[in-house]
């Protein structure tokens, strides 16, 4: 199992244990966690899974696509730690993972 | 007093609204009642991966019931409502049971355009837009099977692109000139049916199928004189709003349950969102019904601000999408009126955008493997700036600058 972390703008966190391959935005959905909607269903179209995630993963993420870069444009505070949590599978190397969810999407 | 918001229909918008009822801070009573007998889920799939076997039903679901639960949202599903008393406020439901409400919202979608020709109740020949619908085809949507599609829309050719890939002999029949030609333009129309036609697909245009004829074994369709044998139809000849309901309680409806941009319709206390409602358009300024995923979510957040007491227009512009293939087509905007279209990158490579104008103001775009160009189009129809046709054709200015207002000034 890997452990993700979401911590929302008021700073509370969910520790959920997901197995490899799960889609970050759909573990988000299926735990009822606040501020990711996921309103396209995974498929980089709509950037209301946005996230920030801790600066700490940023080297073992993998890179980003050119669509997830534009649509990232259409996020509220998007910084240099934005990514799509739909387009982040769960993986052995990024066990401990902390995202942050904005406070836009609450 | 005690509040009680009744959801008639439970698909995106149905699910939205009382999402977004919880997070405005209603807490009344919350009741969805919903004829398909499945928790909320989402359509998009169903001619997408779903159809094509990579997504697991429990995917489709909008929310998990345990979410349900816990935002103490009641969902009666499998119920359909078959009348309303606008004066006593309550629903009679088809298990007999009769509901009270406070509000009402009318989120009841639409069903699909029925084809009328001889030999189309063949059980061979099925519609797509439920789960239902998908799952009762899965039996025949099998390699080497000859599947003929009626209808030339999204729906139509994404089932196309799903079928080929699956290994399916396809044929697609189009009653217009041009495939997609009720949603977007010729230039695109022709360039999907281009795409189609060199992966296979036997694309017909302006071709009417006049009956259909068959036996266990196939179907054989007649259209303009010649022959087409299929193991399996799908008939996508677009939709029709669920508005029966509402009309017979009085409630004003022109193409669709007519709101305002607070999503309230004639009567007090009943709203309407999604593939059922017809809005004023603040951005297009005019009436109009969109069947949009972007639409019915944005819809049910402005009835469930509506509700609390919290005028929320729906002032948004609208958002679409469709796969086939390897492409991926984005809509922003809504072309209709369009006077120009101005092309930047060529079909040719798989990878364009489509510029609506009218009297040199951006309406809308077609954006093709080009999400920055969909993204920069928002973002000038929101900022309602004017760029030129020259400086969108432009390729050697970044995408993402077109909307930056600082470049729309500079010579073109
Ligand atoms: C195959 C397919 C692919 C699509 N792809 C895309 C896409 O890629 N992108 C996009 O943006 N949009 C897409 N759409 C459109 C999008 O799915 C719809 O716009 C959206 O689902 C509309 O949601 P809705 O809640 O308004 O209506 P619906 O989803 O139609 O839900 C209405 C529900 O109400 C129920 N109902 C109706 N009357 C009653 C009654 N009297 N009592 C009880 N229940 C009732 C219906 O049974 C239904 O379950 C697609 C649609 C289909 C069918
Ligand atoms: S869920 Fe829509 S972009 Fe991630």
């Amino acid at each position: 199992m890997i452990k993700v972390t979401y911590i929302d703008h008021a700073g509370t966190a969910r520790e959920i244990e997901v197995e490899e391959g799960v889609d970050l935005m759909d573990v988000a959905v299926d735990n009822l966690v606040p501020g990711i909607d996921g309103d396209c269903g995974g498929v980089a179209a709509c950037a209301t899974c946005h996230v920030h995630v801790d600066p700490a993963w940023q080297d073992k993420l993998p890179p980003m696509g050119e669509e997830e870069d534009a649509m990232l444009e259409l996020a509220d505070d998007r910084n240099e730690n934005s990514r799509l949590a739909c387009q982040l599978k769960a993986s052995p190397e990024l066990d401990g993972l902390i995202l942050h969810t904005p406070i836009g999407q609450h | 007093m005690n509040e009680t918001v009744v959801i008639i229909g439970g698909g995106q918008a149905g699910a939205q609204t009382a999402v977004s009822l919880r997070k405005e801070g209603f807490s009344g009573a919350i009741t969805l009642v919903c004829e398909e007998p499945v928790l909320p889920y989402q359509r998009p799939p169903l001619s997408k991966t779903y159809l094509a076997g990579e997504l697991p039903k429990e995917r489709l679901f909008i929310k998990p019931a345990a979410f349900y639960e816990k935002a103490k949202i009641d969902l009666l599903l499998g119920v359909r409502v078959n009348a309303i008393d606008t004066q006593q406020q309550r629903l009679a439901l088809d298990n007999h049971q009769s509901l009270p409400y406070s509000h009402l919202v009318f989120a009841t979608g639409g069903r699909v355009r029925p084809l009328h020709c001889p030999g189309i109740e063949h059980h061979h020949v099925h519609y797509l837009r439920t789960l239902a619908d998908v799952d009762a085809m899965h039996d025949k949507f099998k390699p080497g099977k000859r599947l003929v599609i009626i209808g030339g829309g999204y729906v139509g050719l994404e089932t196309a692109a799903v079928a080929v890939k699956h290994g399916l002999e396809v044929s697609v029949l189009v009653a217009r000139p041009t495939a997609l030609g009720r949603v977007t333009s010729k230039v695109v129309g022709q360039f999907f049916e281009q795409v189609h036609r060199s992966a296979g697909v036997n694309l017909q245009s302006n071709t009417d199928v006049e009956c259909l004829q068959g036996n266990n074994e196939e179907v054989v369709l007649t259209t303009r004189g010649a022959l087409l044998s299929a193991d399996l139809v799908v008939v996508g000849i677009g939709l029709l709003p669920n508005v029966e309901l509402a009309e017979s309680a009085d409630i004003l409806c022109e193409d669709g349950i007519n709101t305002d941009q607070y999503g309230r319709t004639s009567i007090a206390n009943i709203y309407a969102a999604g593939d059922c409602a017809n809005h004023p358009n603040a951005i297009y300024k005019r009436r109009m019904r969109l069947q949009s995923v972007q639409n019915a979510i944005d819809q049910a957040k402005t009835v469930a601000a509506s509700i609390c007491g919290k005028n929320k227009p729906y002032i948004q512009i609208p958002w679409f999408w469709s796969d086939q293939y390897d492409l991926k087509l984005q809509t922003a905007g809504v072309n209709t009126g369009y006077d120009e279209i101005v092309l930047r990158g060529d079909p040719e490579t798989r990878s364009f955008a489509a510029f609506y104008l009218r009297a040199g103001r951006l309406l809308a775009v077609d954006a093709i493997n080009r999400p920055a160009e969909f993204v920069a189009a928002r973002n000038i129809i929101n900022k309602n700036l004017v760029v030129s046709a020259a400086r969108l054709s432009d390729e050697s200015i970044a995408a993402k600058a077109l909307a930056s207002p600082q470049d729309t000034t500079s010579p073109t």
